[in-house]
């Protein structure tokens, strides 16, 4: 009986450390603006969640405080850059983001939106491939890379205009079946450690893996400024990653499959509100 | 001559008289160290802001002596005591000789 005590002791000591749940804080902008970091998790997925929070509420004070002030977010530096850029005119047709799109603030809610269907391309695009289209078609300039600096600078400005208001992507009609694909790569278990992303951000939040304290995965918060690596990185590079870790041969930023993916992961958080750029480590 | 070099303060538009402030300040800068190579092995030349200075209505604030192993993008907080209403003078001195100069005024009440 003693020996069974003290295993059971032995165990809770060793156990307590592993959780480490969200801290209960609220998210205010440069003093003005409060945005949602928790919410009721939206229909299509509160059979399995009750509630979707912000990787906001899971990271340490100071990089919690650093995002809640323009000025202290060095993800705003970039913003600025790529505000530098949306007036600069390119390509052969002599034009610049704001030859037909005005000011960047007319962009408002844009971000929260995406990725969303294009009836006239017939399939589902992400923000990045809708400013290519722009470059491509529009300005007659080249084509940015997938989640390379100038595209994910972009999207961090097109997100910034749009903080506070909440994601809402469409997961009906045409949009549905790139919705099901993505839901379909969420639990499905990849690489040697045979881990799907439910594993971790569903089954596991709030728990740390080694020194990583697991989120919901949610990326209302993309484009993310890294302490790591200290740039501004996409949702498909951070897809990557994660199916890296799992020891498995990975898509490419811009491909179907995480086209699909960030649709499914971004439904997952519809009423959280868009953060980008956030700060994480 | 550095590129995409651009200074940035926050200081409150108005403060009581005699109030300590907090004043942020970022100058975006590679802060190259000199002690790099290229992939050629040839050292990259040392390219850093050496020195930051903070004046108010021309006494001075803070004045810092920047070294090589300071990273990239410069950030100073600080703190100033506000006696009168007037203005705030920011200057980064480059290595390259280049001088980057910010102000702000901020009033009383």
């Amino acid at each position: 009986m003693k020996k069974i005590t003290s295993a059971l002791l032995t165990s809770a000591v060793i156990a307590s450390p592993l959780w480490a749940d969200p801290v209960d804080d609220t998210l205010v902008l440069n003093e003005e603006t409060t945005l949602v970091t928790r919410t009721a998790a939206p229909a299509h997925v509160s059979d399995v969640l009750d509630e979707v929070m912000s990787g906001w509420l899971f990271r340490g004070t100071e990089t919690r405080a650093m995002q809640a002030d323009d000025f202290d977010n060095p993800g705003m530096i970039f913003v600025e850059q790529a505000q530098e850029a949306w007036e600069t005119a390119e390509g052969t047709e002599g034009k610049s983001c704001s030859s037909c799109h005005n000011d960047m603030d007319s962009m408002a809610g844009v971000k929260a939106t995406y990725p969303k269907w294009n009836e006239a391309a017939g399939e589902v695009r992400t923000l990045q491939m809708q400013m290519n289209d722009c470059r491509e078609n529009r300005m007659g300039a080249e084509a940015w890379g997938y989640d390379k600096a100038p595209a994910i600078n972009m999207e961090a400005a097109l997100a910034s205009v749009s903080r506070g208001m909440p994601v809402n992507v469409a997961i009906d009609g045409p949009a549905q079946s790139t919705w099901e694909k993505g839901k379909e790569l969420y639990y499905t278990r990849t690489g040697q450690l045979e881990l799907s992303c439910a594993n971790c951000h569903e089954d596991s939040y709030g728990m740390m893996i080694r020194a990583d304290h697991l989120s919901q995965g949610q990326i209302n918060g993309f484009p993310v400024y890294r302490l790591k690596n200290t740039k501004l990185n996409g949702s498909h590079s951070r897809f990557k990653g994660c199916v890296r870790d799992t020891r498995a041969e990975t898509y490419s930023p811009g491909s179907p499959e995480f086209v699909a993916l960030e649709l499914y992961v971004a439904s997952r958080g519809n009423g959280l509100s868009v953060e980008g750029p956030s700060v994480r480590n | 001559m550095a590129k995409g070099v651009k200074p940035r303060v926050k200081v409150p538009k108005s403060a009581e008289a005699g109030e300590a402030i907090t004043i942020k300040t970022l100058i975006s800068h590679k802060m190259e160290s000199g002690q790099r190579k290229d992939d050629d092995g040839n050292a990259i030349p040392r390219s850093i802001i050496n020195r930051f200075t903070c004046d108010f209505n021309g006494e001075n604030v803070i004045d810092v002596t920047m070294e090589p192993a300071i990273s990239t993008n410069p950030y100073f907080e600080f703190e100033a005591l506000v006696p009168e209403a007037g203005e705030f003078k920011f200057t980064w001195y480059d290595d390259d000789g280049s001088v980057y100069e910010e102000t702000k005024s901020i009033a009383i009440g």
